[in-house]
């Protein structure tokens, strides 16, 4: 998938992150949520992987493994070749101006009480760039990028609406010149009319910087657009991996296909036939046993609650995790 | 005749910078079984028309200042409070958009349901809880028995919105006004919810209301369309009229700036420049005026007033007719 390892930015490798359930007089640990369960992708410079999943899917625990804000269990994330997961803080910060997150809520994510100004400046102080006047150029220059005016420095971000404050975030996130940037939801939290405004922004930087994005959302109309290659998440684990386009015209998997065809489209004119699914998801502490998706999958089998299907190449560059489309091509 | 009237309703709250008019001088009418959406972006005014609607206005800051709210012919807006506890509920009632603070944590499913029988029925308890079983058995509730002792955080977001859905349907009123039902909800539970809405709509003959942000929920679910900005009504009409010859720039601008599944990837989208206008500090002329890519002079000096196009579409518009 996605090519050889050598010219992939991002690999990562059979990742598992289980956090421990912890219960009783002792707090000794009964279970394991198995938020992230063997996961292993790649994104190229320049390249922008959507990934899409249901609450509880793992995406955003994937997402923050990848800029080790948690230490995964199990695995490789292989940056430029270089191995993160084993790292410690210290060993992890020369690497981490180079892959940056933008996260949901930009008012939880910023500090209320340091100026916009104060925010972008901090990067560079953490990672000791520039003095005071290189700087103040910099927020300048950066606010200027993602269009705000020079004057918001001096302001907090209280001051701002949702989009304006999902700006300084990016603007943040960019700061650093990253060659990779987590956007986990960064459009979910804004109005119709704001959402467009911000896709256009993470899609003219792209093209500017040359930036990889994994971007992580449960919109997938959302991701299909921005997006260059698509993983469907589910329980843990990858069930599908396209090119965008291929995904949405030819999904394989049941799951993407239910996905799609619940969508609601904006289009009074189209009576869709929907597949809709018995259910809520299960939980990742303990997820059902052979397929994942068998308890709610309009089309499953006997073995398939038996037998753990494997995420396998269907056609090039389209991989799918179910037991029905192997033997098939 | 229409089962809800909504004529010329003005809503104001008072706030620590003065009065806003967070709903100015909106009107529609639903016939009785009909479905009509109300889209617009936050603050546009869409859920405190559904608070004045239901008498449910945050006191003593909000207030409906003038309008009517004609509700099979009576001004529900004039009447006293016992005749409204008696529409409420039992004629009208809503679903609100997270279930988790609809519901009370500390009372039990069967409680929260028997609660609303007990107020507008005559039914003894035993009646009651049979009659909330059925109800949760109806909204696809498995084992709906047992559900009635639980508390809501047993329940997942998708059963616990069901749950609301039961509570507001269970006495069976004719109208419903459902705000962001589906909105706090992942898609494939979305989906259930909107086919179970379908069904209930189909089987009881109840009118709606959906308040949405999501263009999408209103085109597969509603058949007029209100459009809301800044507190006024921009356009309405017929969910084909709105979706298929949108006339008003802001409408336009909507529709053409959701990414859709079949779009060019990563083509840049259309955008509607700037941001909703603070209710403190709106335009004079024409609230949409700052944003709009077909803005004159004349937008900004002389404020639009609704016309129609057709018996159902209208517009506030100086310039759709040119666009």
């Amino acid at each position: 998938m996605g090519g050889p390892m050598s010219e992939a930015l991002l690999a990562v490798n059979d990742l598992k992150m289980h956090f421990p359930v912890k219960s009783g007089l002792f707090s000794r640990t009964k279970a394991f949520n198995l938020a992230v369960d063997g996961v292993s992708f790649s994104i190229k410079p320049g390249e922008t992987v959507g990934l899409v999943g249901e609450s509880g899917c793992g995406k955003s625990t994937l997402g923050r493994c990848i800029t080790r804000l948690y230490a995964p269990t199990k695995g490789n994330i292989l940056f430029k070749g270089v191995d993160l997961a084993p790292m410690t803080h210290k060993q992890l910060l020369p690497f981490r101006q180079n892959i940056q997150m933008i996260f949901q809520d930009p008012m939880e994510s910023l500090n209320a009480r340091h100026t916009v100004g104060e925010i972008l400046e901090e990067p560079f102080l953490v990672h000791g760039i520039g003095n005071r006047q290189s700087r103040h150029q910099s927020v300048t220059r950066l606010l200027d990028i993602v269009g705000l005016p020079s004057r918001s420095a001096s302001r907090y971000p209280f001051e701002f609406s949702g989009g304006q404050r999902q700006r300084i975030g990016i603007a943040r996130a960019i700061a650093l010149n990253p060659e990779l940037i987590i956007c986990d939801e960064p459009v979910s939290a804004l109005d119709v009319s704001i959402q467009s405004q911000i896709l256009n922004l993470l899609m003219d930087l792209q093209k500017e910087f040359n930036l990889a994005y994994l971007f992580i959302a449960h919109d997938l109309a959302v991701v299909k657009h921005i997006s260059d290659r698509v993983l469907i998440m589910y329980l843990g684990q990858i069930v599908e991996s396209a090119p965008s386009e291929m995904l949405y015209r030819n999904p394989l998997h049941p799951y993407t296909q239910s996905l799609i065809s619940a969508i609601p489209v904006p289009d009074p004119h189209r009576k869709t036939r929907r597949i809709v699914l018995r259910g809520d998801v299960p939980s990742p502490i303990a997820p059902p046993s052979g397929c994942r998706f068998h308890t709610r999958c309009p089309i499953a089998e006997a073995r398939c609650s038996l037998t753990s299907p494997d995420l396998l190449g269907k056609q090039p560059q389209h991989e799918a995790r179910c037991l029905l489309l192997e033997g098939s091509t | 005749m229409s089962l809800l009237s909504v004529q010329n309703l003005v809503t104001e709250f008072t706030t620590d910078e003065g009065v806003v008019r967070a709903v100015d001088g909106v009107s529609f009418d639903l016939p009785p079984g009909g479905t009509l959406g109300i889209v617009g972006e936050s603050g546009c005014g869409k859920s405190v028309t559904a608070l004045s609607i239901m008498g449910l206005l945050p006191q003593p800051n909000g207030r409906i200042t003038s309008g009517a709210v004609v509700y099979q012919g009576e001004d529900i807006t004039q009447v006293d409070d016992a005749r409204r506890q008696a529409i409420r509920g039992a004629e009208i009632s809503m679903v609100f958009q997270e279930p988790m603070t609809a519901l009370n944590p500390v009372h039990t499913i069967g409680r929260q349901l028997t609660e609303a029988v007990a107020l507008h029925t005559q039914q003894t308890a035993q009646e009651q809880i049979a009659t909330a079983t059925e109800m949760l058995a109806r909204v696809g509730i498995p084992e709906p028995g047992i559900r009635m002792t639980e508390y809501p955080h047993q329940l997942s977001g998708g059963m616990r919105q069901r749950v609301v859905i039961a509570i507001a349907l269970i006495c069976q009123p004719k109208l419903v006004i459902a705000d962001e039902p589906t909105t706090a909800l992942d898609v494939t539970i979305q989906a259930q919810i909107l086919e179970l809405i379908r069904s209930l709509q189909q089987d009881t003959g109840m009118a709606m209301v959906m308040i949405t942000h999501d263009l999408g929920v209103i085109a597969e679910t509603c058949e007029q369309v209100v459009v809301m900005y800044a507190g006024q009504v921009v356009e309405q009409g017929t969910v084909f009229e709105i979706f298929d010859s949108p006339k008003h720039p802001y409408t336009k601008g909507l529709l053409a700036s959701i990414p859709r599944m079949d779009s060019a990837p990563k083509s840049t989208l259309e955008i509607i420049p700037g941001m909703v206008p603070s209710l403190h500090e709106l335009p004079r002329a024409c609230r949409f005026a700052n944003r709009c890519h077909y803005v004159e002079a004349r937008c900004e000096a002389e404020p639009p007033e609704v016309e129609s196009l057709t018996a159902s579409h209208k517009v506030r518009c100086l310039k759709w007719a040119a666009l």
